[in-house]
């Protein structure tokens, strides 16, 4: 089932202290740039995988074990947080 | 938002029918920090097993520190927060959450959470609200936000529902349209169009979201909530008829 980057919320605010659905990603395969909330994910799932919207390149992985929540970020030249949201 | 967000145990204080299948939980949080509307939370229901089941719902009441100006609906009192959830026949969570939960019962959950599907009060600008199905709940804060802070920001709502029974919120939103001015609905039927409906029912299309959204040079902030499906095409009309890309925000349940 697709639904998008607003469902990773939760899961990465575990990880960043700022919301991170708001950060700017630039996606490595084609340069588009947007918010990690515009990603197209498939879910629900113990593991989300957060394509480009522009051209589906993996942008992010996000898996969840028991003990540990890993994040992966290969799809991405760059990551941009706000430091004040 | 700078804590990182942890579970909490919630218990439910009341609940109600919207429809037939979608139902309001009122949840009571201790120290809910409050929340910007368009926000949601993420539900987790163990069973005895240990097996889990997380899904995410949206906030659908407002939240105000004082209590409620007007009493037209859902200001929220602090520390309370209200869910609508929408029944599928189905499901594996939602069942759970329409017909099983009663007062009393607790449920664990996260946030609030996602700082980008939200409308804030210091926005200026019109803003056009398109929802799908339960897509309205989180669509109702940012009504009732407005409502409830006296915005004068020009607010439209086309809400997409298969027959009249299926609105939510639809004698809430009637008392909206007339007492907070400058707000409008328009229904679109899927299904079944009430008595004497111009038009036969239909899904949402260009002529809807053309005739009762606001021109592009207005230049308004559009948000879009539904179905996956759903939300594609309003989202691909809006752009189709020049509204900028940027100011879309969308957000997608799921489903077909
Ligand atoms: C950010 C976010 C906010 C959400 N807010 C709300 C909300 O306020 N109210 C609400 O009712 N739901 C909301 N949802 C959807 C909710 O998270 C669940 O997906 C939904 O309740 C179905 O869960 P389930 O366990 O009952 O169904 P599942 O067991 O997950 O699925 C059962 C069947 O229903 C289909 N399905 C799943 N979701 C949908 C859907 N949304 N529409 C149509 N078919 C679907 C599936 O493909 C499957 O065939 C939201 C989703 C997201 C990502
Ligand atoms: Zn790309």
């Amino acid at each position: 089932m697709e639904i998008d980057g607003n469902a990773l919320a939760g899961d990465l605010s575990e990880v960043f202290a700022t919301d991170a659905t708001v950060a700017v990603f630039t996606c490595a395969g084609c340069g588009h740039a947007g918010a990690v909330a515009t990603l197209r994910v498939w879910g629900p799932a113990p593991g989300a995988v957060g394509r480009c919207p522009s051209c589906t390149d993996v942008i992010l992985r996000l898996v969840r074990t028991p003990s540990r929540l890993i994040l992966t970020l290969t799809g991405a030249t760059r990551l941009e947080l706000p430091l004040d949201a | 938002m700078k804590n990182r967000i942890s579970w909490r145990v919630a218990t439910v204080s009341s609940a109600r029918w919207e429809t037939a299948s979608a139902r309001t939980l009122v949840l009571d949080v201790p120290d809910w920090p409050g929340h910007l509307p368009g926000q949601h939370i993420d539900v987790r229901l163990t069973a005895e097993d240990g097996y889990t089941a997380q899904r995410s719902y949206s906030i659908a009441s407002a939240w105000t520190p004082a209590p409620s100006a007007t009493g037209a609906g859902s200001a929220g009192a602090p520390g309370t927060v209200e869910l609508t959830i929408q029944r599928l026949d189905d499901g594996e969570v939602s069942p759970y959450l329409t017909d099983v939960v009663e007062p009393g019962d607790q449920i664990e959950l996260r946030g609030p959470v996602g700082g980008w599907f939200v409308w804030r009060e210091k926005q200026t600008a019109p803003v056009l609200l398109i929802a799908g199905g339960s897509g309205i709940v989180p669509l109702m804060a940012m009504i009732r936000a407005r409502g409830e802070a006296r915005g004068r920001q020009p607010f439209r709502l086309i809400y997409s529902v298969r027959t009249p029974e299926d609105a939510a919120y639809a004698d809430e939103l009637r008392l909206r349209v007339r007492e907070n001015p400058g707000l409008d609905v328009h229904f679109v039927y899927t299904r079944k169009a009430p008595d004497g409906w111009p038009t036969p029912p239909k899904r949402i299309d260009v002529a809807a979201i053309n005739s009762h959204g606001w021109p592009p040079d207005f230049q308004p902030d559009c948000y879009v909530c539904g179905p996956t499906s759903f939300v594609e095409t309003a989202a691909d009309i809006l752009v189709a008829l020049g509204h900028d890309p940027k100011r879309i925000r969308t957000e997608r349940f799921g489903g077909a």
